[in-house]
């Protein structure tokens, strides 16, 4: 430094012509450029890996979503029972001969008789009643509309009037389903009612949430 | 791609930035803090720690965020929740450690920024605003620090905080109201840690970085000293009007600072994936016990960058009252002497009288009080992590006193003595010669 | 001035020199073994988990560990199941514990403190001498006394736990030595060893993300240096303009 002080071009601290150009360009700073920034890049991008991973469900989160196993031999005919999985009731029916055949007669005020909307149920719910056991209905309680929880209005008639046949009410916009959960048409509702992935350990023990074809 | 299709980039782009430059001054803000202005171009070492505090606020700030998305400022809940974090949460650990390393790092980076600033005389005209508002930030800091070790509700956080708000009821007159006030409970509670997280997470980040913004504006306004402490600014091309000595900070800075964080993210991520907690030093096994306000334990001392002052707390001796005046005994002394003793740092540059500003020029004298003050600093911060019985005591001919608090004591005045005998001390010293131009 | 500077880092490396060991070990007083702790071992863990849900998880929570986690440490969840859980509870729950804090507070004199993160409150050496540290005495309420849990008074709340499996100790009061003077159904280096798991197992619980923690730093250490020559080079190749 002490030397280069007295050499008058370079007085100045900012002026000094780099020695590897090529066409007036700097390779050196040009390459070492692009490779910094290309492995700084990737490792911003590495850092930001944790942080939106945090933001995914937690351990916690998961245990408390777990699959529920629920004993069914409880339920009485004609009545239901109402479970909790990831936060959100899930309704059990235990559906009487009767209602059962009721489901046949009503295909024409339904939207979506035949479950052609596949996100609605597991492919394995796919038929006439959307469920495994024909007497057992297993349907997510939350409207389609705007998320409430419909009201059970199981029995035919009563204050639903004289056509009602049997099924759900939703207490916000009036939405109604049938006991299979299919929506009627002329409700707010657009889609039937979610039928969760569940499957039976025996024969009296239903499993609900448990993600897999193989339940069917 | 084709040159022309290359010139019509090049217009979108000047066009895109013409559209920004009319509404904003982009253009212009870039040139002034970055790619013109001129930084001397014998920054050396010490110069990366400013840079570094930044990097560090910045990483604070965000991992902070996201740990705030989890954690529960509840005393029922708060030690479970940063369980949480460390367990069940995705990668909760890493920005856990990321953030409680950082706060240590936070500490180490400053300390060396504010040695830089005193070795090379950074405090003197024309930046006095520069170091008082680095005081501000300092300041700041150690607030972030002391509210945000209660969070975590272990048996430090809770008696760490404990300690500490008990010293404002030293003050004279109104303090038992005050630490009243301050707990916003009779003890350390639910509420305290309440409040304690709003300061932590809200108020004092954003006092912080108001500060770092007045720091940089400060500094750039009259530009960086440097090693040799002389004004690059005097000696200027008569040309282009750029101080022969300066360099404009982006790239030849910003490309060297780059250098220096990858050497940083080296050794903060050695503490991170290996050594966390650090002997001890930066995550104290006592946190792991959940807060016990019935049960103090056994050996309790503050965070290390705290340690110095603590010990000039522990080593001045209480007031020992006027029965007949009717005045109390009172902790008071060593409680102002631990407020003075980071306060004084504010006095810097005024203190200061010597001819000179870099330690390169400075005489023997100076050097030896700034040697001594170091020693004191450092001594008084390991005795401040150690019980004042850790070198046993003297015999009766020194009343049986532990030996640590009596060197505590002597350190103590060593320590203000570098302050207050200042003044004389640089005006005596033989100073060296300083060059027109920057040196190496 | 470099004599100064010379002089100052000497008695600055001499003080630290004897600062650093100090902090490392909180809890001054007895005498620690170094406890086996060995997070890749994962047979050890295993034989520790279960030492741990059959012994200490009757009176001790591990609330912020669930029995899930323990996938981790090689288990299968069907093994987790059938062997370290209790009916009814969930393979994602923590290790609860039955028993109330204000029971345990009526029965021990204090609530037993949940263990989940007990090694990184006390050592691992620390829970491993203590675990090993138990003689009878009869002038305690427990009949037990243990002078690793408080070196003064060598007095505790918990009895002794594993007391069939290690048999009775006596101390010789005067230098605090244990003897065994009534074997138990394991030899002594046989209940070494168990409790050697057993500390090994608290230790990884204590924290779980460790191993991975330690492998992944290594790969950022490698993958910032390489950025650091790459850096490096290019502020090189910038200031050899500067002179």
């Amino acid at each position: 430094m002490a030397e280069n002080r007295n050499d008058k071009d370079q007085e100045n601290a900012h002026v000094s012509p780099a020695n590897n150009l090529s066409a007036g360009v700097d390779l050196d700073k040009r390459n070492f450029l692009i490779a910094s920034s290309a492995v700084g890049a990737l490792g911003c991008a590495a850092v930001a890996v944790p942080f939106v991973k945090s933001m995914t469900p937690s351990e916690r989160a998961k245990a408390a979503g777990a699959p529920v196993e629920v004993d069914i031999s409880k339920i009485a005919p004609g009545t239901m029972m109402t479970v909790e999985w990831r936060g959100k009731p899930v309704w059990i029916i235990n559906r009487t001969p009767e209602m059962i055949a009721e489901l046949a007669q009503h295909d024409d005020k339904l939207t979506d008789a035949k479950g052609d909307v596949t996100s609605q149920q597991p492919s394995y719910c796919k038929n006439a009643d959307r469920s495994i056991k024909p007497g057992l209905a297993v349907i997510v309680g939350i409207c389609t509309h705007l998320g409430c929880s419909p009201t059970a209005k199981m029995q035919p008639k009563g204050d639903m009037g004289d056509t009602w046949s049997g099924g759900f009410f939703c207490p916000c916009h009036g939405s109604k389903f049938d006991l299979a959960g299919r929506v009627f048409k002329g409700s707010p509702a657009p889609i039937n009612l979610v039928v969760p992935p569940h499957k039976y350990l025996t024969e009296n023990t239903l499993l609900i949430g448990v993600d897999t074809e193989e339940g069917a | 791609m084709s040159d022309k299709n290359k010139s019509v980039m090049a217009n979108v782009f000047s066009n895109g930035l013409n559209w920004v430059d009319e509404r904003f001054p982009l253009t212009s803000n870039v040139k002034a803090h970055l790619t013109e202005y001129y930084t001397p171009k014998n920054f050396n070492f010490w110069y990366f720690f400013g840079s570094l505090s930044l990097l560090v606020l910045v990483l604070q700030i965000l991992t902070g965020i996201f740990l705030t998305m989890h954690y529960k400022p509840d005393a029922e809940l708060a030690f479970g929740s940063v369980e949480y974090i460390m367990r069940d949460v995705p990668w909760g650990w890493l920005i856990r450690y990321m953030h409680s390393t950082g706060a240590s790092m936070f500490f180490v980076v400053v300390y060396m920024h504010m040695f830089r600033g005193i070795i090379y005389g950074s405090y003197r005209t024309p930046r006095e605003l520069i170091w008082l508002f680095g005081v501000g930030i300092f300041l700041c800091l150690m607030g972030e620090a002391f509210f945000g070790y209660l969070l975590p509700w272990g048996q430090m956080s809770y008696w760490g905080a404990q300690v500490i708000v008990n010293l404002f009821s030293a003050i004279p007159f109104i303090g038992p109201d005050v630490s009243e006030w301050l707990r916003g409970d009779y003890l350390v509670s639910d509420a305290t840690l309440n409040r304690f997280f709003a300061f932590h997470v809200i108020a004092l980040p954003f006092v912080l970085v108001g500060l770092v913004a007045a720091h940089i504006i400060a500094l750039h306004e009259v530009g960086s000293n440097n090693p040799d402490g002389i004004e690059i600014k005097k000696l200027k091309d008569k040309v282009t009007g750029i101080p022969l000595d300066g360099i404009p900070f982006h790239p030849y800075y910003t490309v060297k600072d780059i250098v220096g964080a990858v050497v940083f993210l080296m050794v903060f991520s050695t503490v991170i994936f290996f050594a966390p907690e650090m002997g001890g030093y930066f995550l104290e096994a006592n946190n792991f016990v959940p807060a016990n306000p019935l049960v103090t334990p056994a050996h309790i001392a503050p965070v290390w960058y705290f340690t110095p002052y603590y010990s000039i707390l522990r080593a001045v001796p209480p007031f020992p009252g006027v029965g007949f005046l009717g005045i109390p005994p009172s902790l008071f002394p060593g409680v102002a002497a631990m407020g003075l003793s980071v306060m004084v740092f504010a006095l810097l540059p005024w203190l200061d009288k010597s001819p000179v500003k870099s330690i390169r020029y400075r005489g023997t004298l100076y050097k030896k009080w700034l040697a001594a003050f170091v020693v004191s600093f450092v001594v008084l911060g390991y005795l401040g992590t150690e019980p004042a019985n850790v070198w046993g005591q003297f015999g009766a001919w020194l009343g049986n006193a532990d030996r640590a608090t009596v060197v505590a004591r002597a350190f103590t005045v060593v320590y203000f003595a570098f302050f207050i005998l200042m003044p004389w001390y640089t005006k005596k010293d033989k100073t060296l010669p300083v060059p027109e131009r920057v040196t190496g | 001035m470099n004599n100064i500077i010379k002089k100052t880092l000497l008695v600055l490396a001499l003080s630290t020199s004897f600062i650093l060991p100090q902090m490392a070990n909180a809890n001054e007083g007895a005498h620690l073994d170094k406890a086996p702790v060995d997070a890749s071992n994962h047979e050890s863990l295993q034989r520790g988990a279960r030492t741990f849900v059959n012994n200490c998880l009757n009176c001790h929570s591990a609330n912020y560990m669930r029995y899930n986690r323990l996938l981790d440490i090689g288990l299968t969840e069907k093994q987790i199941k059938d062997n370290l859980m209790f009916a009814g509870e969930k393979i994602g729950d923590p290790m609860k514990v039955a028993m109330s804090k204000a029971d345990g507070k009526k029965w021990f004199g204090v609530a037993p403190p949940d263990l989940s993160v007990e090694v990184r409150a006390r050592g691992a050496d620390w829970v491993y001498s203590y675990l090993r540290g138990f003689y009878r005495d009869e002038t305690s309420a427990t009949g037990w006394g243990n002078c690793v849990f408080d070196p003064v008074s060598c007095k505790v709340s918990m009895p002794h736990v594993l007391y069939e499996l290690q048999g009775e100790q006596a101390i010789n009061h005067e230098t605090h030595e244990l003897t065994l003077t009534k074997p138990g159904k394991l030899s002594a280096a046989e209940y070494d060893a168990l409790v050697g798991d057993l500390t090994n197992f608290l230790a990884y619980m204590a924290e779980p993300a460790k191993q991975q923690r330690n492998n992944m730093g290594w790969f950022v250490l490698l993958f910032l240096g390489l950025l650091l020559v790459l850096t490096y080079k290019l502020k090189k190749a910038y200031w050899k303009d500067i002179h």
